[in-house]
């Protein structure tokens, strides 16, 4: 097997908050805790968990723009958090994110051309007519039209400034692209076009995905490998298909109950239940495993020890004491 | 079918603004059975939003209530004063639930007390009867310890048990009507689970008549008796859920389930969008606001706008092509 494209490991995000008083001792916010996963090139790995587990914020540390608090970010066998400047603004160039909300990542002031061509600016690649030229010719394969370069992000809908956010995400050639929710703040309709047209995009230019979404069908269809994240740790991994047709993990079997039906005819009115209580602060979160608070099957260990993710075979792992 | 509770009628509400006027709900008419569940479906800007306000009487200028009626009990809404709708309708006989509670919510008043509020404008009740009913009515929505959260200000509270007692606020004057507008929309998928075992729960035991609003289908599949489906400020489809559901018969209804993505879908199936987007309601072409999507579009589509057929049942197509060929008799 080829080394993976992207490698995690151990990595961890710790917050530390404002003091509330001036003798308090700060609060430290637990937004991700120990995370390792490995992507291997041209894959896909979905990332699913309610808000507030963690999801953005391991996005912005596998892209660097987020100082990991502990951990190692391996890209093509390059480690990022211990590598020259130079090498870093190499890597840069490979990894690109795609944003919920396009205004992220479009400026509203400036014209869609400047955005679209800004990230080449910034590495200094090509001409001016160049950077255009190569601008149009992605606006084409999103579905725009050029002359959309003059435009202004308010001037299209969001599924189109989705599309133009691709295409500026893909100007730098990059090899890696993660995709925070994508397709959340999308109408139904608009959200196959974007799906499909990422799937074609991953297709023509070999990119490796990392795909973080809270919409588990989504997650399922769209990637090979799913992890699924709690309070910023990681309680299940393994192969989308058969995640969800064996979920081990108590909260990912919730997750997948919590999902409306679409038969109305199977419908029960008013036994859809979702867990018990709300997700716990990260600030403090429960003692051993985080998750013991809301789970139907906790037991005396769960409370005090926390349960470690081991693999129960053919690259399924996961982190509870009922299958250990 | 028995005696509809609400019964709308050719609503039109349209909003003046400089680029022109945009119809925001145009010609939409429905009926809502006593005890039944209503979902309105549609994606964002389809005029679901307005639709509620309009029956409310909530809608604000630059917008309008241009035609139409809203008979209920009796009475026209329309041709009630803006005191009569305050005294008996709005947070009276129909309770409302929208999806952000944090705007709906006072953030300066503990939540019994602005509960209690609501129990004593409308059931003519003491002060001390309004607190304990308000803490009753916290217990009924699930919110523990219901006693020791009378105090507490919303910002104490999650976005799942805000909700809560936003909607132990709409309950409080027990009304006919309750209309939830994407009350779930801004939850996670377990906390929505919570929220809408609840609603379902109370729709059944008061036996609420509910107007409930989403985007999702699966919500609807979920909750609702009947359907209406909206698209360009117009009502496409009506029916049962379960009719819809199984035959949809609009091709914009038909889209949406293409669309939209499944669980059990294999991860080889092929995603079937529908290409395009929706128009915004201003200065629209004559005919099906639909057509420049639809794959199935003739000639008429672009002269006449198609008018919302009475089908078996309860089922409602607005569709040329449904009218070319009407349906088979549902089995
Ligand atoms: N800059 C920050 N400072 C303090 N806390 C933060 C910051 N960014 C995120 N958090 C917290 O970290 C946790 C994880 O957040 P996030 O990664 O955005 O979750 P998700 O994307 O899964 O919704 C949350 O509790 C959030 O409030
Ligand atoms: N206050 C307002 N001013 C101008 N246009 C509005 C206003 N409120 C709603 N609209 C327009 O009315 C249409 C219907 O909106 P709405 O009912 O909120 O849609 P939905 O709830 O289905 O997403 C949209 O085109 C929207 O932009
Ligand atoms: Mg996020
Ligand atoms: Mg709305």
């Amino acid at each position: 097997m080829s080394p993976p494209l992207l490698r995690v490991r151990d990595l961890e995000k710790h917050f530390v908050l404002a003091r509330r008083r001036i003798f308090d001792a700060p609060e430290v916010l637990r937004a991700l805790d120990g995370v390792s996963f490995e992507l291997a090139a041209g894959e896909t790995l979905g990332v699913v968990g309610e808000s507030g587990c963690g999801k953005t914020t391991m996005a912005r540390l596998v892209l660097r723009l987020l100082e990991p608090t502990r951990g190692e970010i391996v890209l093509d066998g390059t480690d990022m958090l211990d590598c020259s400047k130079s090498e870093l603004r190499r890597l840069r160039r490979e990894m690109q994110i795609v944003f919920q909300d396009p205004l992220s990542s479009l400026n509203p002031r400036m014209t869609v051309g400047v955005s679209v061509t800004e990230p080449m600016r910034f590495h200094d690649i090509g001409t001016r007519t160049e950077r255009v030229e190569r601008a149009v010719e992605l606006l084409e394969v999103v579905g725009m039209g050029p002359e959309v370069l003059e435009r202004y992000p308010h001037e299209f809908s969001g599924g189109q400034c989705q599309r133009i956010s691709i295409a500026r995400a893909l100007t730098l050639q990059p090899r890696l692209v993660v995709l925070d929710e994508p397709v959340s703040a999308l109408d139904v309709s608009i959200r196959a076009q974007i799906l499909k047209l990422l799937l074609d995009l991953q297709e023509r230019f070999s990119l490796t995905y990392l795909f973080i979404s809270h919409d588990l069908s989504v997650v399922k269809r769209f990637c090979r490998r799913t992890a699924v994240l709690y309070l910023g740790k990681l309680v299940e991994l393994c192969e989308s298909e058969r995640l969800y047709r064996e979920p081990l993990h108590p909260y990912t079997r919730a997750l997948i109950d919590a999902i409306p039906s679409l038969d109305p005819t199977a419908r029960s009115r008013g036994s859809l239940r979702g867990l018990e209580g709300d997700v716990p602060s990260a600030v403090n979160p429960p003692r051993g495993c985080r998750f013991h608070t809301r789970c139907p099957h906790r037991m005396a260990v769960c409370s005090e020890r926390e349960p470690p993710l081991v693999d129960v075979g053919g690259g399924h792992r996961v982190a509870c004491f009922l299958n250990q | 079918m028995s005696e509809p509770l609400l019964c709308v009628e050719g609503l039109r509400t349209s909003f003046h603004l400089e680029g022109g006027v945009l119809r925001a709900v145009n010609d939409v008419s429905f009926a809502l059975e006593p005890g039944r569940v209503l979902g309105i479906v549609g994606e964002s800007g389809s005029g679901k939003s307005v639709t509620a306000l309009s029956i409310l009487r909530l809608v604000d200028p630059p917008g309008r209530i241009e035609g139409g009626r809203i008979r209920f009990r009796g009475r026209d809404l329309l041709d009630l004063s803006e005191a009569e709708m305050e005294r008996e309708i709005r947070g009276d006989r129909i309770g409302m639930i929208f999806q952000d509670p944090m705007t709906s919510l006072n953030p300066v008043f503990p939540v019994g007390v602005q509960i209690a509020e609501v129990v004593e404008a409308h059931q003519n009740a003491t002060r001390e009867e309004s607190r304990r009913r308000a803490i009753e009515l916290l217990g009924l929505v699930g919110i523990p310890h219901p006693e020791d959260r009378f105090s507490d200000y919303p910002h104490h509270f999650s976005g799942g048990m805000r909700q809560r007692v936003l909607i132990a606020a709409a309950i409080a004057s027990q009304p006919d009507i309750l209309i939830a507008d994407e009350p779930t929309t801004a939850l996670d998928v377990t906390i929505q689970a919570q929220i809408l075992g609840l609603l379902g729960d109370l729709q059944r035991r008061f036996g609420t008549a509910m107007v409930l609003i989403t985007h999702d289908l699966g919500v609807i599949a979920t909750m609702a008796d009947d359907v209406m489906v909206m698209y360009a400020g117009r009502a496409v489809e009506q029916g049962s859920a379960q009719d819809v559901f199984e035959r949809p018969r609009h091709p914009y209804t038909q889209g949406l389930f293409d669309s939209l993505i499944r669980l059990d879908d294999s991860p080889h199936s092929e995603l079937r969008p529908i290409p395009g987007n929706p128009p915004v309601p201003i200065d629209l072409p004559p005919g099906c606001s639909f057509r420049p999507r639809c794959r199935h579009a003739m000639d008429i589509c672009g002269l006449e706008v198609p008018s919302l057929l009475p089908g078996a049942g309860r089922r409602r197509v607005a569709c040329h092509l449904a009218s070319a060929q009407p349906a088979s008799p549902a089995a």
